[in-house]
């Protein structure tokens, strides 16, 4: 039985596990933009906050993956075996691309704009929503596309904790030394991180406005 | 468009101190008659820049008061004061991501106008400024030159027709041949509106050519208020020193003195 064979005779579980890989990335990154992003809004104005809470998302990172997904286990309420201690390992992997571009983003705004904003009474909350967000929108999504590839390589060990998706596969040829069971695992997990990079690139470039993106 | 020569802005001994304790301006007084153009002339340092953003409270006074149409600024709402007063800094600060139509629409917008009044004021705020509608509106600020930036800048401080026009350097980043042709401009349309402007500008030849009246500024203080004719002949060093920059080459005609007599 060649590879392709083998490929079609588990398409149900591919599928599933795919089903399920996309959840557990769509989640984290739910969680992670939601929390990252006004996060990272608030640190342009507090720059004290900036350095402790850029630093804490710093030492997550530096976490391996395996090994936050083994901390997490015992944790009350977040922790646990299965896919919700996943999830809150993954968003926070994801959240310090996201903040970081959020900050970088509102922080590169033009202080002439930001000027004439205020000048022409514009309130902070119009400001913010009209002027800010729009320009450093390219920034913030290029962050999001970072912090969405990690997400779905670092969600294939997820599986480890019994979280399910495409790493379910990987673990499993691992353990029978089969290279066609590990492939059925990552070839999908390499294809959706392409693809997702390629569509949030694309929508990265429309948002970007014109100007900010020539100069 | 009548209006009374009251004082339109009143400066009582403001001083301004960065939070480091560095003083930019000390005790200042000044008052801008309705429908004057003051200009504030100075060196770079002198405070004028400093001035004009105490008038709409980008910067909050360490020291002193401001009224602005007779009313102290602390008993004006923030927003409704700078929505009455317009702003124009050198490189236009135009919203590079907005069109030059969302641009100048921005304040009437602010202030709730009815999206037809908004288009009707967007247009004849371009064509005030010499742009046409048509091949300007949709626009973005960067497939403009600095010129029609200027212009863009200009109409969007105008659009809802504040008494109050500040004007930081306006025209300071243009090539000389397009900052003629604003000035030139600039003056036939101060005196139009009758609005009560003030100028901030380094060129004392900008200064003489737009001027109703020069406040000349040193070191964060006063050291006189002049009309263009008697700033050409004033003793006092800062202003000779002005003067004798010129080299002799004085501007045409002391500029329209009954600007906003209207």
């Amino acid at each position: 039985m060649n590879f392709f064979q083998f490929l079609v005779q588990q398409r149900v579980e591919i599928l599933q596990r795919t089903l399920e890989h996309l959840w557990l990335v769509a989640a984290a990154m739910g969680a992670a933009v939601l929390i990252g992003l006004p996060l990272g809004i608030v640190l342009v104005r507090r720059r004290r906050l900036r350095r402790w809470v850029l630093g804490a998302a710093n030492v997550i990172q530096t976490i391996p993956s395996l090994a936050l997904f083994g901390f997490l286990i015992p944790v009350p309420i977040l922790g646990g075996i299965g896919a919700s201690t996943a999830i809150v390992a993954l968003a926070l992997y994801a959240l310090l691309p996201i903040l970081q571009n959020t900050y970088t983003g509102i922080a590169g705004v033009d202080p002439a704009v930001l000027e004439s904003a205020r000048a022409m009474g514009m309130t902070p909350r119009q400001t913010l929503w009209q002027v800010e967000l729009p320009l450093s929108m390219g920034v913030i999504l290029a962050g999001v596309r970072v912090a969405t590839v990690i997400t779905i390589g670092v969600a294939t060990i997820a599986a480890a904790i019994g979280a399910g998706g495409l790493g379910v596969f990987i673990f499993r040829g691992v353990a029978v030394a089969s290279n066609a069971v590990i492939l059925a695992g990552a070839i999908p997990a390499a294809l959706l991180a392409i693809t997702a990079d390629l569509l949030l690139g694309l929508l990265e470039r429309r948002l970007t406005p014109h100007s900010a993106a020539r100069e | 468009m009548a209006r009374s020569r009251g004082p339109a802005i009143e400066l009582r001994n403001v001083a301004y101190r960065l939070p480091n304790g560095r003083s930019l301006l000390n005790s200042l007084s000044l008052t801008i008659s309705a429908g004057d153009t003051l200009i504030l002339l100075g060196r770079s340092g002198s405070g004028k820049t400093t001035s004009l953003k105490l008038i709409n409270r980008l910067l909050e006074p360490s020291e002193g008061e401001i009224l602005v149409e007779g009313r102290p600024q602390s008993e004006w709402d923030l927003i409704s004061l700078r929505r009455s007063i317009g702003y124009v800094i050198q490189d236009a600060g135009l919203f590079p991501h907005w069109s030059v139509e969302r641009n100048v629409a921005l304040v009437p917008r602010l202030g709730g106008w009815s999206d037809e009044r908004v288009r009707d004021r967007v247009r004849q705020m371009l064509a005030l400024v010499g742009l046409d509608a048509a091949e300007f509106a949709h626009r973005l600020p960067h497939e403009l030159s600095g010129g029609q930036r200027q212009r863009v800048g200009v109409a969007r401080a105008l659009a809802a027709d504040p008494p109050i026009l500040l004007m930081d350097e306006p025209f300071g980043a243009l090539d000389p041949i397009t900052r003629a042709e604003l000035q030139r401009e600039f003056r036939g349309l101060a005196a139009r509106l009758g609005k009560t402007i003030a100028f901030v500008t380094h060129d004392v030849r900008e200064a003489l050519l737009l001027g109703t009246r020069i406040a000349l500024l040193a070191a964060g203080g006063l050291a006189g208020v002049y009309s263009p004719e008697e700033f050409l002949h004033a003793s006092e060093p800062e202003a000779r020193a002005f003067v004798d920059s010129l080299g002799g080459d004085v501007p045409c005609a002391p500029p329209n003195s009954g600007g906003g007599q209207v």
